[in-house]
C-alpha cells in the first residue's frame, strides 16, 4: 500500500459510484458493481446480527451452570447464530459481493448476462432475511440450523414456519446468482480469454455456481415438504405415521454438505489470486488448481452421508461415504500444496490481504485435517456432536471462508471504492483476528475430544478453563471484526486515492480505473496471455 | 428471460451487456437450460422420497395407486401432449415471423393448459375429496374404498403417505403449469404489440422450453402415480 499513484481527483471522472445519486439509483440499479455493494451492506449487517448471538452464547458459557440465559433461550441463540451465519452470511458472502463485482470485470464483460435477475436476487435475499428475522423477533426457533424433525415438525411450538420459509426464499437468491454466473462465464468472456486463461477466482466461482444451481433446489423441496407436513399434519418425516426422519437428514445434507463448498470454494479462489500476486510469481499448477475446484464440486455432492454415521444409516453406506469423504480431501490438499509451492522462492510481501491469505492456508489445513478425523467412522462415533465438530467447521468457515472474504475485501477495496485504507491498521486487525480466532476455537477441539457435547447450555465444571479461554478469544475476535468495519468506512471518504492498480496485480479488473466506469472498460479488452504473468524482475519497488 | 423484456420493442433488441444478438440469444437459451436443471433437482427430491417410500411400503403404495382414477390422468396426458405440439408450433411461428399464427398457437396452448388444470382441480381433486382420500385434512376412506384397502391388508397411514406424495407432486406440477400459463399470457400480449421478430424471439423460445419441461415432468408422474399400481 506504499505506492500511491497520483491521478487527478476521482471526483472529476464519471464512474459507477458517482454516475447517479439518490436512494432510487441504488435500489433500482442493474449495475453488477452496485448490486455487489447492496449485498455487501446487507450481509455485513447479518454478520453482526449472527455474531451478536455468538457473543451471548460465549458469555453464557463462562460459567458451568450458564451465566446469562435460560436453557431454552440458549437453544434459540445457537439456532439463530447458525441460521443467520450460514444462510444469510456465508452462502452469499464471497459470491454475491466479490463475485458480483469481479466476475464481469475479470472476464472483460460489461455486466452479468442477466442484470435484472441479479437485482432480483438481492430483493429475494432481502425478503428471505426479513422473514427469518421476523421469525426470530417473534420468538425464534430451537431447531438448530439444520431444522431436523422432530425438532422442527409438528412437535415444535416455535416459529419454525416463518424462519424456515425465510431460508427457503433466500435459497432462490443463491440459485439466481449461480445461474447468472454460469451463463456469464460461458457466454461473455472477452476475446482471447480462453478457459485456461481465466483467473482461478473465476474457476472457483464457476464450481460454486454449479453447486448453488444443483444443490439449492433440493433443500428448497425439503423445506417445502417439511412445511406441508406441518400445515397438513401428514407424516412424511414422522415415524409414527410411517414417515422417516432420516429421509429429511439425507435430503437436507444432500444440499447442506455441498453448501459448505459453496462457502469455501470462493475463498479458495480468492486465496489463489492473493498468493500469486503477493509472491510476484506465476501460480504453481494452474490447471490442476482449476480442475481441483471442479473436482470438489463434483465429489462434494457424494459425501453427505458422513453427517449420518450415527443416525441409523447402514454401516456399508457409512463405509462408502467415509471413503468418498477422504477422496474430497485430495483436491483440497492439492490446492494447499500448490499455494505453498507458489510461495516457494517468491518475493513475498506481507500486505494485509496476504496476511489473511496466509492465515487461510494454515487454518484451512487444520480444519481440513480434523475433517478427516470426522470422516473416519470409528473416530466420528467418539466425537460426533461434540465441540470437536464445532471447532472443525469453524476452522473451515471462519478460519477459512471469513478470512478469505476479508482478504478479498482488503485486496479489491481500492478497486471497489477507489481509495486506500490505512495499511498499519489493516495488518493489525488481521493479526487480532488470527489470534482471537485461534484462542476461541482451538480450546473447542480439546473440549470436544474430552467429550463436551455441542448445543448444551451447561457443562461439567472441569471444562470451565477451556470454555473461559474460548469466550476470551471470542471477545478478541469480535474486536478484530470491528476494526476493519471502522477503518474501511473511514477510508471511503478520507482514504488516499488508490489509482487503477495499487498492487501492480495482473488481471483485467486492474486495467480499468478505480472505481471502474459503469461499463467497466472503455473498450472491450483483448486477452493475449495466460493469467498471473507475474515475474520477480518487475516486483514492486517498496 | 425477463432480461430481454427490458429492451423495449424491436427497435433496440440488444441489451447493453451483449456484443451482438447471437450472443444474447445464446445466453438466454443456455440460461433456460440451467434453470431447467434446477427444476429437475427440485422435483428430484420428491421423486427420491416417493421411490424410497414405495420401496418401503410397496403394497400400500400399490393399493393407494388404485384409489386414483387413471382416466383423469390419461385425459390430462393427452391434453398436455397436444399443448406441447401447439407450443412447438408457436415457437416455429415466432421464428418465421408469422404474428397471427404465433398468437393463435399461444392462445391454444393457454387453453389446453387451462383444460389440464380444469380436469385436475374441478373433476379429479373434487372426486378425491368426496372419496375422503386427501391426506392430512380429509383422509378417512369409507365403504368400497376402505374395503379395498382392508383386503389389501395395508396400513392406512402408509396409504396416506402415498396420497401425500400424489398431492405434493401433482400440486407442485400444477403450480408450474399456472406459472407457465402466466408466462404465455405475457407472451401473447407482447406478440399482439408486435414485439417479436425473426431476430428476436428468445422469450417465446425460452418459455417453450419451460413448457415442454413441465409436460415431461407429467409424463413421468402419470405412470408413476396412476399406472404402476396394477390393474383395477
Amino acid at each position: 500500500m506504499s505506492t500511491v499513484t497520483l491521478e487527478p481527483s476521482i471526483e472529476s471522472r464519471v464512474h459507477y459510484l458517482n454516475v447517479s445519486y439518490g436512494i432510487k439509483s441504488w435500489l433500482l440499479t442493474t449495475d453488477h458493481k452496485r448490486i455487489a455493494l447492496l449485498y455487501l451492506v446487507s450481509i455485513t449487517l447479518m454478520f453482526f446480527v449472527g455474531g451478536s448471538a455468538a457473543v451471548l452464547m460465549r458469555l453464557h458459557l463462562i460459567e458451568p451452570t450458564g451465566a446469562l440465559v435460560e436453557p431454552e433461550t440458549y437453544n434459540k441463540l445457537f439456532s439463530m447464530h447458525g441460521i443467520i451465519m450460514i444462510f444469510f452470511f456465508l452462502i452469499p458472502s464471497i459470491p454475491a459481493t466479490l463475485g458480483n463485482f469481479l466476475v464481469p470485470m475479470m472476464i472483460g464483460a460489461r455486466d452479468l448476462a442477466f442484470p435484472r435477475i441479479n437485482l432480483l436476487s438481492w430483493y429475494v435475499y432481502i425478503v428471505g432475511a426479513l422473514l427469518t428475522l421476523s421469525g426470530i423477533i417473534a420468538g425464534g426457533v430451537d431447531t438448530g440450523w439444520t431444522f431436523y424433525p422432530p425438532y422442527s415438525s409438528n412437535y415444535s411450538h416455535t416459529h419454525v414456519m416463518l424462519v424456515a420459509f425465510g431460508v427457503f426464499v433466500s435459497g432462490f437468491s443463491s440459485i439466481l446468482t449461480g445461474f447468472n454466473f454460469i451463463v456469464t462465464i460461458h457466454k461473455m468472456r472477452a476475446p482471447g480469454l480462453t478457459w485456461f486463461r481465466l483467473p482461478l477466482f473465476i474457476w472457483a466461482m464457476y464450481a460454486t455456481s454449479v453447486i448453488q444451481v444443483l444443490g439449492t433446489p433440493v433443500v428448497a423441496v425439503t423445506i417445502a415438504l417439511l412445511a406441508l407436513e406441518r400445515l397438513f399434519h401428514v407424516g412424511i418425516f414422522d415415524p409414527k405415521l410411517g414417515g422417516d426422519p432420516i429421509l429429511f437428514q439425507h435430503l437436507f445434507w444432500f444440499y447442506s454438505h455441498p453448501a459448505v463448498y459453496i462457502m469455501i470454494l470462493p475463498g479458495m479462489g480468492v486465496v489463489s489470486e492473493l498468493v500469486t500476486c503477493f509472491s510476484r510469481k506465476r501460480i504453481f499448477g494452474y490447471r490442476i488448481i482449476a480442475f481441483s475446484s471442479v473436482a470438489i464440486a463434483v465429489v462434494g455432492f457424494l459425501v453427505w452421508g458422513h453427517h449420518m454415521f450415527v443416525s441409523g444409516q447402514s454401516v456399508y453406506a457409512g463405509l462408502i461415504f467415509s471413503v468418498l469423504s477422504f477422496a474430497v480431501a485430495i483436491p483440497s490438499a492439492i490446492k494447499v500444496f500448490n499455494w505453498t509451492a507458489t510461495l516457494y522462492k517468491g518475493s513475498i510481501s506481507y500486505d494485509a490481504p496476504m496476511l489473511y491469505a496466509l492465515g487461510f492456508i494454515g487454518l484451512f489445513t487444520m480444519g481440513g485435517v480434523t475433517g478427516l478425523f470426522l470422516a473416519s467412522m470409528a473416530v466420528d462415533v467418539h466425537v460426533h456432536d461434540t465441540y470437536f465438530v464445532i471447532a472443525h467447521f469453524h476452522y473451515i468457515m471462519v478460519g477459512g471462508a471469513v478470512m478469505a472474504y476479508l482478504g478479498g475485501i482488503h485486496f479489491w477495496w481500492p478497486k471497489i471504492t477507489g481509495r486506500l485504507y490505512p495499511d498499519g491498521w489493516a495488518r493489525f486487525a488481521a493479526l487480532v483476528i488470527f489470534v482471537g480466532f485461534n484462542l476461541t476455537f482451538f480450546p473447542q477441539y480439546m473440549l470436544g475430544y474430552l467429550g463436551m457435547p455441542r448445543r448444551y447450555a451447561v457443562y461439567p465444571p472441569e471444562f470451565q478453563v477451556l470454555n473461559v479461554m474460548s469466550s476470551a478469544g471470542a471477545s478478541i475476535l469480535g474486536i478484530g471484526y470491528l476494526i476493519p468495519l471502522i477503518y474501511l468506512t473511514w477510508s471511503m471518504r478520507y482514504g488516499p486515492l488508490a489509482g487503477p492498480n495499487p498492487w501492480k496485480a495482473k488481471g483485467l479488473e486492474w486495467q480499468t480505473p478505480s472505481p471502474p466506469p459503469t461499463e467497466n472498460f472503455e473498450e472491450t479488452p483483448v486477452v493475449t496471455e495466460e493469467a498471473y504473468a507475474y515475474s520477480s524482475e518487475e516486483a514492486r519497488v517498496v | 428471460m425477463s432480461e430481454h423484456q427490458a429492451t423495449s420493442g424491436v427497435l433496440n433488441p440488444l441489451a447493453h451487456q451483449f456484443d451482438d444478438l447471437e450472443q444474447q440469444h445464446d445466453a438466454s437459451y443456455f440460461g433456460m437450460w440451467i434453470f431447467l436443471a434446477t427444476e429437475i433437482m427440485f422435483f428430484g427430491g420428491m421423486f427420491a422420497g416417493y421411490t424410497i417410500y414405495r420401496h418401503e411400503y410397496f403394497s400400500a403404495f400399490e393399493a393407494g395407486s388404485r384409489l386414483l382414477d387413471w382416466r383423469f390422468g390419461a385425459a390430462n396426458t393427452a391434453v398436455l401432449i397436444c399443448s406441447s405440439l401447439t407450443m412447438a408450433l408457436a415457437v416455429r411461428a415466432a421464428q418465421t415471423g408469422q404474428r397471427k399464427a404465433l398468437i393463435t398457437f399461444l392462445l391454444l396452448t393457454i387453453v389446453l393448459g387451462m383444460a389440464f388444470l380444469g380436469i385436475k382441480f374441478t373433476f379429479e381433486w373434487t372426486r378425491d375429496w368426496h372419496e375422503h382420500i386427501v391426506p392430512g385434512i380429509n383422509f378417512a376412506p369409507q365403504g368400497e374404498t376402505l374395503k379395498h384397502l382392508q383386503d389389501a391388508k395395508v396400513a392406512l397411514p402408509h396409504v396416506e403417505l402415498f396420497m401425500f406424495f400424489y398431492f405434493a407432486m401433482t400440486g407442485f406440477h400444477a403450480l408450474h403449469m399456472i406459472v407457465g400459463i402466466g408466462l404465455l399470457t405475457v407472451l401473447t400480449i407482447m406478440a399482439k404489440q408486435g414485439r417479436f421478430s425473426p431476430q428476436r424471439f428468445n422469450p417465446v423460445e425460452g418459455s417453450g422450453l419451460y413448457w415442454h419441461f413441465v409436460d415431461i415432468v407429467w409424463i413421468f408422474l402419470f405412470p408413476l402415480l396412476y399406472l404402476i399400481g396394477g390393474t383395477h
